[in-house]
C-alpha cells in the first residue's frame, strides 16, 4: 500500500456535527424536565413521537435522494428538529398533529431545499407556523400548569396522543394571551386577579424559562455557539418590553422580566436562534440578527393575534439572514475598515 | 513588561512536542547518495556549474543563483557527481524536478572556506552578497531568498526586526533545541543582522510552551545588546508571519503587501543561525535541523541532516515502522504537506518529517454538510468567513470569493481542524485560488489579443485614411494644374468651387463646339491619334505575349483588330468632318484663344479620363492582389503558431472582402476580347 497523499491540515480537532447535534439534544434536558412537571407527560410524549415520525421522514427522503441511509441519520439532524417541534407543540396534541408537522419540517423545510445545511428557514419553526395556521384550535390549547389544575397522569397522556376523541383536557389561556388580552387593568391589579400569574410571569412557565435558559447557558459554555445572537435577541426584547411598559397601566406591554420568562423566549433563545443554519454567519451579523428577532418577537406578541411570536419573528428573519451577511462581512487581516468593498 | 497583542481566531490543537525532545541534536551521517533539487526555495531555480563525473569538495558551488530571487546550492559532503537529472522531490503533487545528485565518498573534505575576521567592517551589499551566496532561504517553511528579505527598498526604514522563534506547530522541535542548543550562534547573528538592517528595536518572538529554549536565549541575551525576548501565549498559528507581526506590534501587513510596509523585517531562527554560519566562518547552507517525529517511528528526535539526504535514509535511522504509517508529511500537521514516495530528499525547507499512525492522525471521514456553525469564522486567524467562502467555492462564484478576501487565505487549516463536519476547507480554497489565478490570466491574455486586434484595426483604417487622402490631394494638385492652365491665376482651393468651375467650363466647351468646328475636328483628331496610341500598345503587348507564348495570344489578337477597326472608324469621321468643312472660312483665327485653351484641357483630361480606368484598375487589381497574398500568408501564419481565434476570424474577413474586392475589379476590366 502506497502512501496516503491529501493536503493539510492532516490533524482534526474534537468536535463533529454528531457530537454538536447530540450537545443540543442533551440541553434540552432540564427545559423538558420543567415542561414535564408542570405540565406532565404530554411533552415527554410530544418529543417520542416526534422522534419516530422524524426518523421515518428524514429515511424517506433520504431514500428518495439516493443519499446512503446510516450517514446522513447519525448527524442526529432529524431528530434535534423534531425535538424542538415537540417541546414547541401543546403537550397532549393528537398524533396526527405532531406527524403533519414533523413531515412538514423534514420534507418540506429541510429536504426539498436540499437537506441539512442548505435549508433557508428553520425546520422546527416552519413546522409549527404551518400547523398554527393550518390548525388553530389544537395549536393554542394550552393545559393549565400544575397547581392550577390536575395534570394528566401518564395513561392518560398516551390516551390523548394516540386516542385523541376519548381525551378531555383542561386547556386555559397562558399569560401571554391575558397579558394581550388585558386592556383595563393596572399590572398590579392584574397579577392579584389571575391566578395564572406567577412570581415574574406564568405560573410554572418561569420556571420552563429559567430552565431552558440553564441548557443554553451551558451549550454557551460547550460553545457549540457564540453568546451573540441569543443575548442580542434577550436584549433587545427587554429594551421594548422596558420602552413601553408605560408605568405598569393597563396598556403596558408587560415588563422585561415578564418577557423574558414567558412563553418560548429562552427556549427561542438558545436552542431556534442559534441554530447556525439559518441565522447569519458573522459576528456582528448575529447581533444585528439577533436582536431584530427580540423586537419582532415583542412586536408581534403585543400586536399580534397569535399565542407566541417566536417562531414568526425568526422566520421573517431567516429570510433576512443573506441580507444581512452581505452586509456584515467582517473586515479581513490587513484591510481597512470598509472590508471587502475595497 | 511589553504589551501584547492578540490576532483573530486561533486554535489549540495538541501539541505532540514532547515526543522529539528527549535528546540532544544527534548528526544523521552521510547517505551514500545525495539528491539535491536545483529549486528548493521560492524563485527560479539555481543553475548548475559542475558536469557529471566532477568530483566536489564539501561546501563546494554545485549551482549559481538564476536571477534576483534565487540562491545557489552548495555540495553537503565531498564526492563525485554522478548525474544531473530528473529526480521525485518533496512536493505535494508528486513532482519531478531537476536535482544534481552526489554520490558521497564519506571524506567529507571541506573545500576552502572565506571566514570573515570583522563584518561591521563589510558594507550593506557586501554583507548581503555573502548571505546570498551561501544560499540561505527562509528555513521555517517558506523559503523565500532569504538575502532578497534583507534588502529593503531604497528609502524604507526598518523599524522592528523580528526573529521568529515561535514554532506554533504540533510536532515541529528543530527551532527549539535549535534555540537551546545554539543560542550564541542565533545571538551573534541577530547582532549581523541588526548591523545590517539598523532596526529601532529587535525582538524574539517565543511562544511560552518552550522554556528550555526561552532560559537558553536569555542566558545568551547579554552578546545580543539591544534585543528582547517576547514570551508569548501559545496559540496556532502564532508562528505565521502576519500573526506574530501583530501579536509583537500591534500593526497588520496590508493585504497584498509586506511585512516592510508596517515597518517590519522578519527572520527565522534558522535562517539567523545559518546567516551567522554563513558570515563568521564563511560555511554555505549545506545542512539543518529536522524533527523525526510520530508515534510511527520508535526514536524520534532532532537530527542535524545533510541537504539531499533521502528521507528513507534519515528515517531507517529513528526506527520508522514502515507498517504503521500510512502518510509521511514534510513539515507539520497542520500545514505540511504528504510525501508521494519516502525517498524525496530532505530540502532546505524541511523543519519536520512526521510519521503518524492512523490513529494518532487518522484519515479523514467523509465530510458531512456545512451547519454553517461558524466555528471555522472564529478560528480564522485573517478573520475570512471560511464558511461563505466553502459556498462560494463550490458554486464557483469567483467574484464573491475575491469580495470575501480568497487571497487573504494563509491556508493555516485552523477552519479545517475546528470543522465539525469535517470538510477540507483549505483544499476548497487552494483549489479555488488557482482556478481565480487561471480565470485572471485567461482574462489578461483575452485582453491582450482584444487591444493587438483593435491596434491593428485602427492602423488599417489610418492607412486607408491616409490612401484616401493622398488621392484626394493628387485630385485636387491636378485640378489645380488644369485650371493654372486655363486662367494662368492663383490655384483654386475649394474643391466645390472648382467642380462648379469644371461645369461651367464644360458647357462653354460645348456650346464653343457646337458653333465652333474647330473644336470639333481637333476632337476627331484627337480621336484619331488616342485610338493609334492605343492599337500601339496592344500591339507591342500582343508581340510580346506571342513572345512569350502566352495563352493571351487569342484574345490579344482580337483586341487589335478591335482598336484596328476603331481606329478606321475615327480616321474616316475625321476626313468626312475635315471634307465638310473645307469651305468654312478660318474660323479658328476667330476663336478666343482662352477659349481654346480650355477646350485644349478639358480634351486632355477627358482623354486621360478615357484611358486611363482600365490602366487605373489594373494598377489597383496588381496592389490588391499583392495585399491579398500578405492577408493570406499571415492568415496562415496565424492558424499555424495557434494564435486567438478572435484574430483568425478578423484576418479571414479580411481575406474574404479582399477577394470580393478583387472579383469586383476583375468584373470591372472590360474582357479581353475589348481591350
Amino acid at each position: 500500500m502506497g502512501l496516503l497523499r491529501i493536503t493539510s491540515p492532516h490533524a482534526h480537532g474534537p468536535l463533529s456535527t454528531s457530537r454538536v447535534m447530540q450537545y443540543v439534544l442533551l440541553a434540552t434536558v432540564p427545559g423538558v424536565i420543567a415542561l414535564t412537571h408542570f405540565f406532565g407527560f404530554g411533552t415527554l410524549i410530544n418529543i417520542a413521537w416526534a422522534c419516530v415520525v422524524a426518523l421515518g421522514c428524514e429515511s424517506l427522503a433520504l431514500v428518495l435522494r439516493r443519499r446512503p441511509l446510516g450517514f446522513y441519520l447519525k448527524d442526529c439532524s432529524a431528530l434535534v428538529t423534531a425535538t424542538l417541534l415537540a417541546i414547541a407543540m401543546p403537550p397532549y396534541s393528537p398524533w396526527w398533529l405532531i406527524a403533519v408537522g414533523i413531515a412538514c419540517a423534514i420534507l418540506l423545510a429541510k429536504h426539498l431545499y436540499g437537506g441539512l445545511g442548505y435549508n433557508p428557514f428553520n425546520p422546527a419553526m416552519a413546522g409549527y407556523v404551518i400547523l398554527l395556521i393550518s390548525f388553530p384550535v389544537q395549536m393554542t390549547s394550552w393545559s393549565g400548569p400544575r397547581g392550577l389544575s390536575e395534570v394528566p397522569g401518564l395513561l392518560e397522556a398516551l390516551q390523548a396522543c394516540f386516542h385523541p376523541g376519548a381525551f378531555d383536557g383542561v386547556t386555559m389561556a397562558t399569560p401571554l394571551d391575558i397579558m394581550r388580552q388585558n386592556d383595563s387593568l393596572l399590572m398590579e391589579d392584574l397579577w392579584a386577579r389571575t391566578p395564572q400569574l406567577g412570581r415574574w410571569a406564568g405560573l410554572g412557565w418561569e420556571w420552563v424559562n429559567l430552565a431552558f435558559l440553564a441548557g443554553g447557558a451551558w451549550l454557551l459554555y460547550q460553545r457549540v455557539f457564540t453568546w451573540h445572537a441569543p443575548l442580542a435577541m434577550l436584549a433587545s426584547l427587554s429594551l421594548m418590553a422596558a420602552l413601553f411598559y408605560d408605568g405598569g397601566s393597563s396598556a403596558s406591554g408587560g415588563s422585561p422580566l415578564f418577557h423574558l420568562l414567558s412563553g418560548a423566549t429562552m427556549f427561542g433563545a438558545f436552542f431556534i436562534v442559534t441554530d447556525p443554519v439559518t441565522s447569519a454567519v458573522s459576528v456582528r451579523g448575529r447581533l444585528i440578527y439577533g436582536a431584530m428577532i427580540g423586537a419582532l418577537v415583542y412586536t408581534i406578541r403585543v400586536r399580534g393575534n397569535y399565542p407566541d411570536a417566536v417562531a414568526f419573528a425568526v422566520l421573517i428573519m431567516n429570510l433576512a439572514a443573506p441580507l444581512i451577511d452581505n452586509y456584515t462581512q467582517p473586515r479581513t487581516y490587513g484591510h481597512h475598515r470598509s472590508g471587502g468593498e475595497q | 513588561m511589553r504589551k501584547l497583542f492578540d490576532f483573530h481566531g486561533g486554535i489549540h490543537p495538541a501539541e505532540h512536542k514532547h515526543l522529539s525532545l528527549d535528546g540532544p541534536v544527534t548528526e544523521a551521517g552521510i547517505p551514500p547518495e545525495l539528491v539535491l533539487p536545483l529549486a528548493q526555495h521560492i524563485g527560479a531555480a539555481a543553475e548548475p556549474v559542475v558536469a557529471v563525473g566532477d568530483r566536489v569538495l564539501k561546501g563546494q558551488l554545485l549551482a549559481e543563483a538564476n536571477g534576483f530571487v534565487s540562491v545557489p546550492l552548495h555540495a553537503p559532503s565531498s564526492g563525485t557527481v554522478t548525474a544531473i537529472e530528473e529526480r521525485l522531490i518533496a512536493h505535494p503533487s508528486g513532482h519531478t524536478a531537476t536535482c544534481i545528485v552526489l554520490a558521497t565518498d564519506g571524506r567529507d573534505e571541506w573545500t576552502t572556506l572565506e571566514p570573515t575576521a570583522d563584518y561591521r567592517a563589510l558594507e550593506p551589499d557586501a554583507l548581503r552578497q555573502r548571505i546570498r551566496n551561501a544560499g540561505i532561504a527562509g528555513m521555517g517553511g517558506a523559503g523565500f531568498p532569504t538575502a532578497v528579505k534583507l534588502s529593503p527598498r531604497p528609502g524604507s526604514q526598518v523599524q522592528t526586526l523580528i526573529i521568529n522563534g515561535t514554532e506554533c506547530e504540533p510536532y515541529i522541535t528543530a527551532d527549539d533545541v535549535l534555540m537551546r542548543e545554539q543560542a550564541a550562534e542565533l545571538m551573534a547573528g541577530v547582532q549581523i543582522l541588526r548591523h545590517l538592517l539598523q532596526p529601532a528595536q529587535t525582538l524574539i518572538g517565543v511562544e511560552d510552551n518552550k522554556p528550555e529554549a526561552i532560559a537558553a536565549l536569555r542566558a545568551a541575551l547579554p552578546a545580543a545588546p539591544g534585543a528582547e525576548i517576547v514570551v508569548f501565549p501559545t496559540k496556532y498559528p502564532s508562528g505565521g508571519e502576519k500573526q506574530l507581526i501583530e501579536i509583537l506590534t500591534g500593526k497588520q501587513v496590508p493585504s497584498g503587501g509586506l511585512p516592510l510596509d508596517v515597518g517590519v523585517i522578519c527572520q527565522n531562527v534558522g535562517s539567523v543561525a545559518a546567516i551567522h554560519d554563513a558570515v563568521i566562518h564563511g560555511r554555505p547552507l549545506i545542512s539543518r535541523i529536522t524533527t523525526v517525529t510520530g508515534e510511527a517511528v520508535q526514536h524520534p528526535g532532532n537530527f542535524r541532516v545533510l541537504l539531499g539526504t533521502p528521507m528513507s535514509y534519515l528515517l531507517a535511522r529513528t526506527g520508522y515502522r514502515m507498517e504503521k504509517n500510512r502518510r509521511l508529511i514534510m513539515g507539520g500537521p497542520m500545514m505540511g504537506f504528504a510525501v508521494p514516495d519516502a525517498s524525496v530528499p530532505i530540502v532546505k525547507t524541511t523543519n519536520c518529517l512526521l510519521a503518524p499512525t492512523e490513529a494518532e492522525l487518522p484519515t479523514p471521514p467523509p465530510a458531512q454538510a456545512c451547519i454553517r456553525c461558524g466555528l471555522c469564522a472564529q478560528a480564522c486567524p485573517a478573520s475570512l468567513l471560511p464558511q461563505q467562502l466553502f459556498w462560494f467555492a463550490r458554486g464557483k462564484e469567483y467574484d464573491k470569493l475575491e469580495q470575501h478576501n480568497l487571497f487573504d487565505c494563509i491556508e493555516c487549516g485552523a477552519c479545517s481542524w475546528v470543522c465539525p463536519s469535517n470538510i477540507p476547507l483549505v483544499q476548497y480554497y487552494r483549489a479555488s485560488k488557482a482556478e481565480v489565478l487561471q480565470l485572471r490570466r485567461d482574462n489578461e491574455r483575452a485582453e491582450h489579443a482584444r487591444l493587438r486586434f483593435e491596434a491593428r484595426q485602427e492602423r488599417l483604417a489610418r492607412e486607408e485614411a491616409e490612401k484616401l487622402a493622398k488621392r484626394a490631394a493628387r485630385k485636387q494638385a491636378a485640378e489645380m494644374r488644369a485650371r493654372a492652365t486655363v486662367q494662368g491665376s492663383e490655384p483654386v482651393e475649394d474643391p466645390i468651387q472648382a467642380a462648379i468651375d469644371r461645369a461651367k467650363a464644360k458647357k462653354a466647351a460645348q456650346q464653343a463646339g457646337a458653333d465652333n468646328p474647330a473644336g470639333e475636328l481637333e476632337k476627331l483628331e484627337k480621336a484619331v491619334v488616342t485610338t493609334r496610341a492605343r492599337l500601339d500598345t496592344a500591339t507591342s503587348k500582343l508581340e510580346q505575349a506571342r513572345a512569350e507564348g502566352s495563352d493571351l495570344v487569342e484574345a490579344l489578337q482580337a483586341g487589335v483588330e478591335k482598336t484596328r477597326t476603331k481606329l478606321a472608324a475615327a480616321e474616316a469621321a475625321l476626313q468626312n468632318f475635315q471634307q465638310a468643312n473645307t469651305s468654312v472660312p478660318a474660323a479658328a483665327a476667330a476663336v478666343d484663344p482662352a477659349e481654346a485653351a480650355i477646350q485644349k484641357a478639358l480634351q486632355s483630361r477627358q482623354a486621360e479620363a478615357q484611358l486611363s480606368p482600365e490602366d487605373k484598375t489594373r494598377d489597383q487589381l496588381g496592389k490588391l492582389e499583392q495585399r491579398l497574398e500578405k492577408s493570406r500568408a499571415r492568415l496562415a501564419d496565424s492558424r499555424d503558431s495557434g494564435e486567438d481565434p478572435k484574430i483568425i476570424d478578423a484576418l479571414e474577413a479580411t481575406v474574404t472582402r479582399l477577394e470580393e474586392k478583387r472579383a469586383a475589379l476583375l468584373a470591372e476590366l472590360p474582357a479581353p476580347e475589348d481591350a
